[in-house]
């Protein structure tokens, strides 16, 4: 500043100088809103991680009991014929409840035995029954088996219910504090990683409920929504782009696919359903009719983004393609194309993510129905990850607050992990011209 | 439209003879009835202020004006004497005949190898790798480019510099073994110094063929060409042998034009 002043004779408090800091401190006012536009949003982003994974990151671990079972011949298999189908559907939960009262051998009122049976999940029958089938031997023998415990009980251990609030305000009554006491002095309480999260569908039981049936539902209802949302979308840009005359049809068509991109999603659900379930009797629930839902919803997008990528091709590509005899196919498939390539790419992955997080469309096809099995073709009845949080979020049991949020951690690290892909993508692709 | 005492459009061994060429764009007529022959083996230049429809006269030789909506061409042009206006025409198979070098070089964002090859490849000239390195080494060869670039054939043509990247584009243009070459403007985007070794490559590539330029620049159509015909308002005003143009031009806004007087 000084050398300027020296070298034009400039007074420093010319009405010019005035002036020009004026406009410095406008340039610093407008830089400092930027700045704390981009704060607000940053820190309502950690605001909504934090409060996610604080309620979420209980769900990733479970507590057990662990109990001495019997596996008693005569209540699993009277007949000794091992026959598998016989094994699987003896009284398991028997042996789990003999065990406790074992070790809880005064407690004797019905009332009393059914709250301490109640401690343990009222998946046992299936936990001991899929011990026995992987091991037909455990047979007359007594083992040490870590069970579930319910519910209730885990949301105990893991602090949720407070011991020191009125008994009739709490889901865990005195007689069952002192058990789980006694157990915890035993050694018989054990946590551990929460692998059905991972690995199972869902379930009634929030102990017992797992996310993989939902990532596979979302999976298939993808691939179905890639299948047809891409090839269409890209041929349709390609070809209003590049080939179509420019007329009056062609810009009806363009305002009409631009009105589709803004249309709500839940009417593409009613179309789904109308039309997919009611007149063409695809099956419901199923991620082909899902995935059709969210290939109308993403078209639009994808036809835009592509449209919007094939412009940006410089013309004088295209002059050059043509200047050496290349046919307007070739053209466009050996170099406009490749050349939109990452835009286009871009594009489909942010229609993908956001079908991803769809949820409104698919309620409306029956993909909200309570689905317990893994998804194995399309045509399975299948729930998706948006659909199961939201169901979650409906469930009264306390610890499916946590299962909920660690649903949406979840759903958020595939959202993450598509965007990632765009970029590399991008990145991979992208050529100088 | 010419009349024949004050111009020579007409020569005895044309290569394209172009006979009553209009042009409109969506119903605007950019260009009024040209007759012009292009002579073979040699350079034409075609001179005239800015929006004077030379380069849409260039471009109505290999028909490029075909990809721009609306445009429409009326009238003949023959290339050794093959109407190529007619729809019957493949305007593929014609702009393999009839090359072009843009204004702004614009090769491929591919290798240097692959712009060459690219021509050849989809026109199905060249039977095996053999074959095809060989055009492209001739090709690299004539555009005056083979000693600065056969090291590097695999990297992108992207990364040459502006003038090696127009001979990379002229490179590619005869790769096809075109008859006529159109230029438009190849120059304009170039140093002085990458002007020149364009110039001299133009004037080397005359023995082979007929070559058709588009400039703005007066100095190199004298330099490069032996007949010049002057656009002015969508009609050719004068045309002949570029030296009988520049000296001494029969018609008066042909002589304000080369004397700077507009344009």
């Amino acid at each position: 500043m000084t050398d300027r002043e020296q070298s034009t004779g400039i007074a420093v408090d010319s009405a010019e100088v005035k002036h020009a800091r004026k406009r410095y401190r406008a340039e610093r006012r407008f830089r400092m809103y930027g700045v704390a536009a981009i704060a607000a949003a940053a820190g309502m982003l950690a605001l909504l991680v934090i409060s996610i994974v604080a309620t979420g990151w209980t769900a990733f671990y479970q507590h057990s009991i662990a109990l001495d079972v019997t596996f008693e011949a005569k209540v699993i298999d009277p007949k000794g014929g091992r026959d598998p189908s016989v094994l699987a559907r003896a009284d398991y939960r028997k042996l789990a409840r003999a065990s406790l009262r074992k070790l809880f051998p005064d407690v004797k009122k019905r009332g009393d035995k059914r709250k301490l049976y109640g401690l343990l999940s009222i998946g046992v029958d299936q936990q001991l029954a899929e011990l026995v089938a992987a091991d037909p031997s455990l047979i007359g023998q007594t083992r040490r088996v870590e069970i579930y415990a319910s519910d209730d009980v885990d949301s105990f251990l893991k602090g949720f219910i407070d011991r020191e609030a009125p008994e009739s305000d709490r889901r865990i009554k005195d007689k069952e504090i002192a058990w789980l006491d006694k157990l915890e002095t035993d050694g018989a309480i054990t946590s551990h990683l929460n692998l059905r999260f991972w690995t199972k569908g869902d379930s009634r039981e929030p102990e017992l409920a797992g996310f993989w049936g939902a990532m596979v539902g979302s999976f298939l209802t993808l691939l179905v929504t890639l299948a047809l949302s891409f090839p269409v979308g890209v041929l349709a840009a390609t070809y209003l782009e590049e080939f179509a005359p420019k007329n009056r049809w062609t810009d009806i068509i363009e305002v009409s696919i631009n009105n589709l991109a803004a249309v709500p999603s839940i009417v593409f659900g009613l179309l789904g359903l109308a039309v997919f379930l009611n007149f063409f009797g695809l099956p419901r629930s199923a991620p082909l009719v899902g995935g059709m839902v969210l290939a109308l919803m993403t078209l639009p997008t994808i036809i835009i983004a592509s449209r919007s990528a094939l412009k940006a091709v410089p013309p004088s590509i295209r002059e050059a393609a043509f200047g050496v005899g290349a046919s307007e196919l070739q053209v466009v498939t050996h170099h406009v194309v490749p050349l939109a390539l990452p835009g286009i790419l871009t594009g489909a992955i942010i229609g993908m993510a956001r079908a991803l997080g769809e949820t409104a469309p698919l309620l409306m096809i029956g993909m909200v129905a309570f689905i317990v099995d893994i998804p194995g073709s399309v045509t399975d009845p299948a729930t998706v990850m948006p659909v199961q949080i939201y169901l979650w979020a409906d469930s009264p049991e306390r610890a499916f607050v946590a299962r909920t949020s660690a649903g949406v951690m979840a759903l958020l690290g595939f959202l993450m992990l598509m965007n990632a892909l765009a970029v590399i993508l991008r990145k991979r692709f992208e050529r100088r011209w | 439209m010419l009349d024949s005492e004050t111009n020579s459009a007409t020569i005895a061994d044309p290569k394209v003879v172009c006979r009553d060429v209009s042009v409109s764009y969506s119903g605007k007529q950019a260009l009024f009835d040209i007759d012009l022959d292009i002579g073979s083996h040699q350079v034409t230049s075609l001179i005239g202020p800015s929006g004077c429809g030379k380069s849409t006269f260039l471009r109505c030789m290999n028909r490029m004006n075909d990809v721009i909506d609306g445009c429409v061409v009326t009238g003949s042009i023959s290339v050794d004497g093959v109407e190529i206006l007619d729809d019957e025409i493949d305007a593929v198979q014609l702009r393999r005949r009839v090359g072009m070098v843009f204004q702004k070089p614009n090769p491929f964002p591919k290798s240097i190898y692959d712009n060459i090859a690219y021509g050849p490849r989809i026109h199905g000239l060249v039977r095996g790798k053999d074959e095809l390195d060989e055009v492209v080494q001739t090709s690299l060869e004539r555009a005056g480019l083979w000693e600065e670039v056969k090291d590097r054939l695999l990297q992108p043509g992207t990364g040459l510099s502006g003038g090696q990247q127009q001979r990379l584009c002229i490179a590619r243009a005869i790769a096809v073994r075109p008859d006529v070459i159109l230029m438009d403007e190849p120059c304009s985007a170039l140093d002085p110094i990458a002007t020149a070794r364009v110039e001299e490559l133009i004037d080397e590539l005359k023995r082979s063929y007929s070559i058709v330029i588009v400039t703005h620049s007066m100095q190199q159509a004298a330099r490069v060409s032996q007949r010049t015909a002057f656009f002015h308002l969508g009609i050719v005003v004068e045309v002949g042998e570029t030296e009988q143009i520049f000296t001494n031009p029969r018609d008066e806004r042909t002589q304000g034009y080369i004397t700077g007087r507009y344009g």
